[in-house]
């Protein structure tokens, strides 16, 4: 009896593992099935003109499928408006969030420092569609219009907690030592902070910073209230402009456009796991 | 530069967390009154009626809400015997491995997949696949929306689970190995009953996730203003409604979306402060 009983806990130990690695393994499957599908469907639509013309009206759209044509145009519009909007939030939440991160790590017990890590949970956590509609609450109503600077306001609104974060842990785990070694050679605290600790923190803030930008970039909901769209190529930061996830949206509503979906989506795709994979990297060879 | 004005200068950059998220609250709330003040606040929590005739009309927040936790708990049923798995894979079984890190770094990629993506994926690969299996005519409803969000909160809960399982001390385990415990057997008695509470609030904070995901359930959950009455059923959730119909909206409607909006705001804001304060207590422990 005792063995059958030694031998039923062994098979269930088995059992065990074997479940474990199974639904484990399974967990891979959608990765490779979304890449897989967003290759094979979108890959033939990559060209040299997919990167640098602006997205066709519905009507071109529609001549070309009645023609039988692969349909004309590109998303070149969505790059160059992804790319300013993008850039003016980068701009300021960099600066913005490293010093409010090195405010945390140089305040870890003072109460409104607290407060301010609260809030910067509370704000990691909000729905990016709500803070869409706070960024059309402040900017779009009282510019009385979409614009890039109001997608940018959004963005860097969601990219803020994530700096702000990544700052103040890497700049918590450096050793004391150094900001000691730094104060003792005469150093004051800011510049103790600017020549010894940021530089030693740069490799944690600048991944840090790469993962805020991938995290973003994908955002549809809150530039749908705040950026709006494009169909033509613009440069101006107070009409509204295109992203590329505004377009892949736009793909999926609009019948004759669907085509297009899937060569953006796979440009997208390739471009935050490409993001993602580099901040991984360096994250890993900055801390050997 | 002296030490008073770097001071000065770091806690004015602190000062901009306050005033952007008293900011979020103040806009909120001040243009969700509107609707608050017409239809009274439980009212519209517990009203289903959204229709815009013009001048008759209801706006009520239920069947949003309703959608929301129907599709955040399926969400979360059905992350759970995925999430757990990859966990403790990674966690207990193959610690410090290899093939741990290619399967972390498999889920933080599906972390970083953007939710238009998911919704597509959804849309055109899963939809037909339950249509085809006739799980319900249209394919698109609460089922698929669920499916889809609980693939996109895996990374999320398993990622922290992991963290809390890796945390069980050795000596504890190895004390049970030399009693004759099988690995099972040491998860069950000793791995969970340690890093429970730490498990139990990574889920806390995939629910956080869940609640507010807004394209992918736009995309899949069929976009009508009821209450879904089973989980194949078409519906809304608050997410999803303030994506359809923001840009279209004017006075009461778009106060009343602001409502639906502060109301969102603030589950996932209680949510994620028990998640967080879960997480504190089991790291001191």
């Amino acid at each position: 009896m005792t063995t059958s009983k030694t031998k039923n806990r062994l098979v269930k130990d088995k059992a065990m593992l074997w479940v474990v690695c199974l639904f484990a393994a399974l967990t891979a499957v959608p990765l490779f099935a979304i890449l897989g599908e967003v290759l094979f469907r979108g890959y033939d639509q990559l060209s040299w003109s997919f990167f640098t013309e602006p997205t066709p009206t519905a009507y071109k759209a529609m001549k070309a499928i009645e023609a039988g044509e692969p349909i004309p145009g590109g998303i070149a519009n969505g790059i160059i408006g992804t790319m300013i909007m993008l850039g003016m939030a980068v701009v300021v939440a960099v600066p913005t969030g490293i010093l409010c991160g090195a405010f945390l790590a140089e305040n870890p017990k003072n109460r409104f420092a607290q407060i301010v890590s609260y809030l910067t949970d509370l704000l990691q956590g909000t729905p990016s569609v709500i803070i869409g509609i706070v960024t059309y609450i402040w900017v779009v109503v009282p510019m009385k219009g979409y614009s890039a600077i109001a997608g940018s306001v959004a963005l860097f609104i969601m990219m803020l907690p994530l700096i702000i974060r990544s700052t103040e842990e890497t700049l918590k785990i450096l050793p004391q030592s150094l900001k000691e070694a730094g104060l003792a050679l005469g150093g004051n605290r800011a510049r103790v902070m600017l020549k010894v600790q940021l530089p030693a923190a740069f490799g944690g803030i600048f991944t840090g910073v790469l993962l805020a930008i991938s995290r973003v970039i994908g955002e549809t909901a809150p530039l749908m209230f705040t950026a709006l769209g494009c169909s033509f190529i613009r440069f101006a930061i107070d009409k509204p402009i295109s992203a590329v996830p505004l377009l892949i949206w736009e793909f999926f509503n609009d019948p004759n456009l669907q085509e297009l979906i899937w060569g953006a989506s796979l440009f997208l795709l390739l471009f935050v796991l490409t993001l993602n994979l580099t901040a991984k990297y360096l994250a890993k060879k900055w801390n050997q | 530069m002296n030490d008073k004005l770097y001071r000065i200068l770091l806690f004015a950059a602190a000062l901009i967390m306050p005033i952007v998220c008293g900011g979020v609250v103040y806009a909120l709330v001040t243009d969700a009154y509107e609707a608050f003040e017409h239809f009274g606040f439980f009212k519209f929590l517990t009203s289903s009626e959204w229709s815009y005739t013009e001048g008759a009309e209801q706006y009520g927040a239920l069947p949003f809400i309703t959608g929301t936790l129907m599709t955040t708990l399926l969400a979360l049923i059905f992350c759970i015997p995925f999430s757990l798995p990859v966990a403790l894979f990674v966690g207990e079984y193959f610690k410090d491995t290899k093939v741990a890190a290619v399967l972390s770094t498999v889920t933080d990629l599906l972390a970083g997949i953007p939710s238009i993506i998911y919704g597509l994926w959804g849309f055109y690969t899963l939809r037909p696949l339950i249509m085809a299996l006739n799980i319900s005519p249209q394919g698109s409803g609460v089922l698929t929306a669920s499916l889809v969000l609980a693939i996109m909160i895996v990374p999320y809960a398993a990622s922290l689970s992991a963290e809390f399982i890796k945390m069980v001390p050795n000596d504890l385990k190895e004390g049970a190995y030399s009693l004759g415990a099988t690995r099972a057997e040491v998860i069950r008695k000793i791995v969970f009953p340690i890093a429970g509470s730490g498990i139990f609030s990574s889920y806390i904070l995939a629910i956080g996730r869940a609640l507010g995901e807004t394209m992918t359930v736009t995309m899949l959950i069929g976009n009508t203003n009821n209450i879904p009455d089973s989980i194949t059923s078409t519906g809304n959730s608050m997410a999803s409604i303030i994506a359809n119909q923001f840009g279209e909206a004017s006075d009461l409607r778009f106060s009343s979306l602001i409502a639906i909006g502060l109301v969102l705001f603030l589950i996932t804001a209680v949510i994620n402060m028990i998640g967080k304060m879960m997480i504190k207590r089991a790291r001191i422990s």
